[in-house]
């Protein structure tokens, strides 16, 4: 059930081969989402869905799907997943399908997807493939919590919408940095947040 | 069977379309009543926020939206009032209503707490990424903005979005629509820029100039066909003369 190759599977992920921070994949979505911590949480458990199912799928399939329009394949199954999370959102929560607006729709271009179906569902049976895909979805989970709990502070001066920087802050000259809330910003959290990945798991530094 | 072969493969690709198909159709068809009454119930929420009315539970939006918009109209451009049938505003598809000699204009007429009357009127507009609509509560001097409220289909969070904040809308009350007896909207400007037919402006969105220019757009092509109705709620005693109207109107819906 967890042999070491599934744990292998599950763990590398979210660290020491973590899809945004190490892979550098979904970068787009990174930057898109990571206005504030809401939609990033919800994003984030979108994403893990999507990846967990499509993987699984993919493994099923992976003896069947004829090699030429495999790329096709992995498309159709990951695009109706991702409408099936988009309708449900819309039916049970609508309010935040209204705030994540295109972005849902946009997980079907998450080049996390492609890749891990690539990669690993194609070559491994569903269980190990089920665990890959929980896994790097919440290494990118977490990377949007990082990024957006920053931005969302120093922008916003607020957390989950609600307001964390006291008011005498404000009244000694403190102001929010609206280029927090800008792509550019996102990009060059994403950026420290690697640094210090990196300078922390000397492994991966490349000379 | 050869997994290369073109038959395998077109079979294959035919297959899945299919099945595909089906499951999403199936569950488009389970979850469609429930994502409509969703949207019939954000839209409620949006013209009680108009009116500054706090939104309640999603159980209770509709009786609360029922208890406070009195009447729905349809007005001509003339300013007269053609339908007055139950609900007959709240179901014009704004999406459909682009062409102005087809236009339908729809008027919510709504009773406040302290009695006074309102007119919510719905306006429809293009975003940068997509639609963007509200709705713009008048004073029943067919003159002042009581409240506004705007929504977006795909504009970029943190930016365009922000026309769904209550900073950005709150910018509108008290606006006058008619300067010196004359239409001329509200206008959305940078910082700095001065409108040059005298309408009254509100400061555009940092970081968001086409979202802003589509408000300020949207307000002055979906209010101008309200010019007339606006005028005889503004001429005084012109809230009798509607109440008048209507009446009639009612008489003649009326079969018995």
């Amino acid at each position: 059930m967890l042999s070491k190759k599934n744990k292998e599977a599950f763990f590398n992920p979210l660290s020491k081969d973590n899809p945004v921070l190490v892979q550098i994949l979904g970068i787009c979505s990174a930057l898109a989402v990571t206005a504030s911590l809401e939609p990033a949480i919800v994003m984030g458990i979108s994403v893990i869905a999507v990846l967990a199912f499509s993987n699984v799928i993919i493994s099923f399939l992976r003896k069947t799907v004829p090699t030429n329009i495999r790329i096709i394949v992995q498309l159709v199954v990951v695009a109706a997943l991702v409408i099936i999370v988009q309708q449900i959102l819309i039916a049970y929560n609508y309010d935040v399908s209204k705030k994540l607006s295109v972005f849902i729709g946009l997980i079907i271009t998450n080049c996390i997807l492609m890749g891990r179906l690539e990669a690993f569902a194609m070559h491994n049976s569903p269980w190990p493939s089920f665990l890959d895909g929980i896994g790097n979805g919440l290494g990118y989970t977490i990377v949007l919590l990082i990024v957006a709990f920053f931005r969302e502070l120093l922008g916003s001066g607020t957390l989950f919408g609600f307001h964390v920087i006291p008011q005498w802050c404000y009244n000694h000259g403190y102001m929010d940095n609206g280029l927090m809330i800008l792509p550019p910003m996102a990009l060059i959290t994403v950026g420290c947040i690697i640094w210090v990945h990196r300078s922390r798991n000397k492994e991966l530094q490349e000379n | 069977m050869n997994k290369n072969s073109n038959a395998y493969q077109i079979l294959y690709a035919a297959v899945m379309v299919l099945l595909v198909g089906t499951v999403l159709a199936f569950i488009y068809m389970a979850l469609k009543p429930k994502q409509n009454e969703n949207i019939a119930n954000d839209t409620r929420k949006q013209i009680l926020s108009a009116l500054h009315i706090a939104s309640p539970d999603d159980s209770q939006v509709k009786d609360v939206y029922e208890k406070y918009i009195i009447q729905d109209l349809l007005v001509d451009t003339e300013g007269n009032i053609v339908d007055s049938a139950k609900n007959v505003a709240f179901n014009v598809d704004m999406k459909k209503n682009v062409k102005l000699a087809e236009r339908q204009l729809p008027v919510m007429k709504c009773k406040t707490d302290d009695g006074s009357i309102k007119y919510v009127l719905p306006v429809y507009g293009a975003g940068l990424w997509g639609p963007i609509w509200g709705y713009i509560a008048v004073n029943e001097d067919g003159n002042t903005i009581y409240g506004a409220n705007f929504s977006h289909e795909g504009e970029t969070p943190g930016l365009g979005a922000r026309i769904t904040e209550q900073a950005f809308q709150d910018e509108f009350v008290d606006k006058h629509l008619f300067v010196d007896g004359a239409f001329k909207s509200v206008a959305v400007l940078k910082k700095g820029q001065k409108t040059t037919d005298g309408a009254e402006q509100i400061d555009a969105l940092t970081g968001a100039t086409i979202t802003s220019r589509g408000v300020s757009d949207m307000m002055a092509d979906c209010l101008a066909p309200y010019e007339a109705f606006l005028k005889k709620l503004g001429s005084g005693g012109g809230s009798q003369c509607t109440a008048d109207a209507i009446e009639s109107v009612n008489n003649d819906n009326q079969p018995e």
